[in-house]
């Protein structure tokens, strides 16, 4: 049991041998970022006064949402056998949506903690950076979380995990980040246990960005880690990819909070100011040197994430376009991996095409730009990328279904993901099910214990991004998780579906579905949008058409009723009150034509009802 | 004024009523005391005013009061404010509290005009409301009051549910047979909190369509109508009650009792809710639990609110006034929700009657 150091090492003064940088990889939920919490509160660098819940995750949504987005590293003091160490802790995010962020964060480690629920197991996203750890020869360090639960089987999921990585399953560490039981001892573990950095500190330098946030008061803020040579405050810096040169204003190390160094060495984890103010002048992935002593060769980089999952987000009052766009360029110069470009629809006016890295990252975009701008907003329904060649081979890229051509199409290419599916056996048949019926082909399935099973499955990822992960959720009863991966592109049977109100086509509730589901489909989307617009002064016919053919009608009736029946005395006040929430809800419609549409009907009319059915 | 009690708790009911067991220690036989209690309050906070035109006796169930108690009242009410000459004043009253007698003895009080909870004739309905009196109670009540020179009306509900167009149609029939000056016809509000709220969540009971509701309601419209009684407010046909029309022409009015709101110069304020609290509030100084004063914006946007409900409607000035875009409006009248009457007032056509909330809304949402 080592006790907090006594005298921290001072960054830039601190020889490779005694920095351990590591990370934690785990599934969502699985308690990384309450771990971490304990590792803060027992080095010592947050009193238990400050602590917070979370203390590292600093956007609301990512504390509301108990995930991480950001990655961030922190440098903290520990003494074993008398010795003091750096240990550098990178934060990754745990969703399948930000997989890159993973990898890019990982490179700047020597050495992983595998930590895994000790009342869940392993699951898909535990798998996923597992493999990506050991691409980059990480030294894995398996830990069981949350022993405290009441439902914890440690002995099993030890097993589990020794099966998967090799060693014997008493060498797994318990832990509890919610008591702080074993945090110590994995404190210790990790000094003994993960190799220190190797570098050359008389080569020129070279520092591996691996994270660039906005801050508003700072600028671009990038978090690198050293290994070669040293940077020390106002060198000028050269970013190897572009060449520019900016001025080092501060460098330091974050404790958990900045600190300004008088550098940092080899091995060192920490950030960098230069004044720019836009994230992709500072890009994740490229290599910093110095303009006096130039590095040769750049450090291998990361492949850029490409946006996955189109959505078209539209302002509900048209005269917040210009906010919109603004607020866009404000949170692009944080989140690189944010796409966008302005479109018009017919039926929602001026917005932008944007795309993203997955569901998850649409979901918070969208909820960002809505709280921290103060936008009322419409996202269409998800869509994907797909490649069409026409008859007179023409070819064009559609992100938009709208824009999907009428017709005379030789071929659609559409993405395809490699979906990993783990779950107790017993939902085997339920899961292959599922699968078959998103257009799925089984690669293979195994077995990682006695009742857990790994299925593997090439799947369209439109299947994916619709509302595949609740199906599986809900048909599974929760037991099952999932990751997936780019896998190239397929040729498809695909049509366009439109929705007509009042014999209107409205673009933004067209979709691009499998020729087989179209029917389906259409018959769905017309019954739900009858449900969720609410009854207007005329009568509301909706319809569902694939090209000139009509496949699904509904009707909304006209309204016949809504007044109060009382007004006297207090019912006054009342019927203001109501009147003030009837104005804020009228705020949240959109006008398409003459119908008032709520907002959710965009996206909730997408979503399939089947997840519902399969509770009952 | 509110008298909260009644003996049993109706099932739709949400008011602010007790039965005597959760009265706790408030004793029915001395309550109007401190009625007499919150009129020299007001006397002190409004000082001088005009006569009084109305006096409403509402609640709860102010049938339950003696003719003693109601003279009280009326009396100090006289000499802190003095009644006008023609001055409505109404009781409420519910059939099974009800006899000839007594009506004779409020009559005496200066009891002028009776409101009647009828709700139906079908006591089928009746018992799904929970209500207790025998429909066959109601008319020789009606007649009585009559025969003292009393004005009267009668409230009926509709859209109860298992309540038939053609039950409802005969509950039409029975009521305009009692020859009333007034009637008010409400569609049933099922109210969250309250017995028929839960047997409807349950399933015990359905519920009726807004569709039934609305052809419920353009029934009830012709019948009246055929009847000489002609419509001034969405609910409310015959002879205008003084009193329910000062609550849409935003008068100043004072709410007396328990829960009961007031209105005055633009201030809205209302009393505590429990008679327990409201007694131990006003023996401490004052019954008001809350106030809120209206800006100018809300004076106008209360004042489209309530006037479109009527018959007299609005001046067509006011919709500029609040910024309404005129083709908005112009667009309503073209769908004939909306009418123009002499140029210079807007109102609600009979269509729009039924719309009249979403109108609303629409117009100040902009």
């Amino acid at each position: 049991m080592s006790p907090r150091a006594a005298k921290a090492l001072e960054p830039s003064q601190t020889p490779a041998d005694l920095i351990r940088n590591f990370c934690i990889i785990a599934h969502i939920d699985h308690g990384k970022s309450t771990l971490a919490d304990r590792m803060l509160q027992l080095t010592g660098i947050v009193s238990d006064r400050e602590m917070r819940a979370q203390y590292l995750d600093r956007m609301d949504i990512e504390r509301e949402r108990g995930i991480t987005i950001k990655s961030q590293a922190v440098r903290l003091p520990w003494e074993l056998e008398g010795q003091a160490y750096a240990l550098n802790m990178i934060d990754t995010p745990g969703h399948v949506d930000f997989t890159y962020e993973v990898s890019r964060s990982l490179a700047a480690c020597e050495g992983a903690v595998l930590l895994v629920d000790a009342a869940q197991g392993i699951e898909a996203q535990t798998l996923a950076n597992l493999y990506l750890a050991l691409e980059n020869d990480l030294e894995i360090i398996p830990v069981l979380n949350k022993i405290d639960l009441p439902a914890a089987q440690p002995e099993k999921f030890a097993e589990e995990l020794a099966n998967l990585i090799g060693g014997d399953p008493d060498d797994c560490l318990r832990v509890s980040g919610k008591t702080g039981a074993g945090v110590a001892e994995l404190m210790d573990l990790i000094v003994k246990r993960v190799p220190a950095p190797t570098g050359d500190s008389d080569a020129p330098a070279r520092a591996m960005i691996f994270d660039s946030v906005y801050d508003s008061y700072r600028g671009v803020v990038t978090y690198v880690r050293m290994i070669d040579g040293s940077l020390k405050p106002r060198e000028n810096i050269q970013m190897m990819s572009t060449r520019a040169v900016h001025e080092l204003l501060e460098i330091g190390v974050i404790s958990p909070e900045p600190v300004a160094t008088k550098g940092l060495g080899v091995g060192e984890v920490g950030y960098l100011i230069t004044g720019v103010k836009d994230v992709r002048q500072s890009k994740v992935g490229d290599t910093v040197t110095t303009k006096s002593k130039p590095a040769s060769a750049p450090l291998k980089g990361y492949a850029e994430p490409k946006p996955m999952v189109f959505s078209g987000i539209y302002p509900i009052d048209g005269s917040d376009y210009p906010d919109l766009r603004e607020a866009l360029d404000k949170l692009r110069l944080s989140d690189a991996s944010l796409v966008y470009e302005p479109e018009t629809s017919a039926a929602l006016g001026f917005g932008f095409r944007c795309g993203f890295l997955g569901l998850l990252h649409l979901e918070i975009i969208t909820e960002r730009l809505e709280r921290e701008f103060g936008l009322a907003l419409i996202a269409t329904s998800p869509s994907v990328v797909y490649y069409v060649r026409k008859d007179d081979g023409t070819e064009l890229v559609v992100t938009n279904p709208s824009e999907y051509p009428d017709g005379k199409i030789a071929e659609v290419e559409e993405p395809m993901v490699k979906a990993t599916i783990l779950a107790p056996k017993d939902y085997v048949g339920t899961i292959m099910e599922l699968c078959q019926t998103k257009r799925g082909t089984m690669m293979d399935m195994q077995y990682l214990g006695e009742d857990r099973v790994q299925i593997r499955y090439r799947l369209p990822l439109a299947e994916i991004v619709f509302d595949f992960f609740d199906q599986l959720k809900s048909k599974t009863q929760g037991y099952a998780s999932l990751d997936y991966e780019d896998d190239g592109f397929n040729v498809g049977d695909l049509v366009r579906v439109d929705l007509l109100l009042q014999g209107e086509r409205v673009d933004a509730f067209s979709a691009i579905v499998h020729k087989d589901k179209a029917y389906a489909h259409g018959v769905r989307i017309a019954g739900k949008l009858r449900e969720l617009i609410p009854r207007q002064q005329f009568e509301v016919p909706i319809q569902a058409a694939v090209g000139a053919r009509v496949i699904a009608r509904e009707t909304i009736r006209a309204i016949r009723k809504d007044v109060l029946a009382k007004c006297y005395g207090g019912d006054i006040t009342r019927k203001r009150k109501l009147l003030e929430k009837q104005k804020e809800g009228k705020k949240r419609m959109k006008m398409v034509g003459r119908v008032e549409v709520p907002q959710e009907a965009f996206i909730a009319a997408l979503s399939s009802d089947d997840s519902k059915a399969a509770k009952k | 004024m509110h008298v909260p009690f009644c003996e049993v708790r109706c099932g739709y009911c949400d008011f602010n009523t007790y039965t005597a067991k959760e009265l706790g220690g408030v004793s029915q036989s001395t309550f109007h005391e401190h009625l007499i209690g919150e009129v020299a309050f007001s006397k002190r906070v409004v000082g001088k005013m005009p006569e009084l035109s109305s006096v409403f006796i509402g609640g709860g169930t102010p049938s339950l009061f003696s003719a003693k108690q109601i003279e009280a009242v009326l009396e100090s009410l006289g000499e802190n404010f003095g009644l006008a000459l023609d001055c409505e004043v109404t009781l409420e009253a519910n059939p099974e509290s009800t006899t000839p007698e007594y009506l004779t003895e409020i009559a005496k009080v200066g009891i002028t005009r009776l409101s009647m909870g009828v709700q139906s004739f079908d006591s089928q309905v009746l018992q799904t409301l929970d209500r207790q009196h025998e429909p066959e109670r109601v008319a020789p009540l009606i007649a009585a009051a009559k025969e003292l020179g009393m004005l009267t009306s009668i409230d009926l509900i509709y859209g109860t549910p298992g309540e038939t167009l053609d039950s409802w149609s005969k509950t039409l029939d029975e009521a305009l047979a009692l020859g009333t000056d007034h009637v008010s016809a409400y569609s049933l509000i099922v109210e969250p909190g309250t017995k028929l709220a839960r047997q409807i969540a349950s399933g015990e009971i359905g519920q009726t369509s807004e569709d039934v509701n609305a052809e419920m309601y353009e029934h009830a419209t012709k019948s009246f109508e055929t009847a000489g009684l002609g419509w001034y407010e969405v609910s409310n046909w015959g002879k205008p009650s003084v009193h329910n029309s000062a609550y849409w022409k935003s008068q100043n009015w004072w709410g007396y009792g328990p829960g009961a709101h007031s209105h005055i110069d633009g201030n809205r304020f209302w009393n505590h809710k429990h008679p327990t609290t409201y007694q131990k509030a006003l023996s401490d100084g004052a019954p008001a639990a809350g106030i809120e004063r209206l800006t100018d914006r809300q004076i106008l946007e209360e004042k489209l609110l309530l006037m479109l409900r009527t018959t007299w409607g609005v001046e067509r000035e006011l919709f500029s006034r609040l910024k309404v875009p005129s083709e908005l409006v112009a667009q309503e009248i073209s769908e004939g929700n909306l009418e123009l009457i002499a140029t210079d007032r807007i109102r609600v056509s009979r269509k729009g009657r039924l719309i009249v909330d979403g109108l609303v809304a629409k117009f100040l949402s902009l």
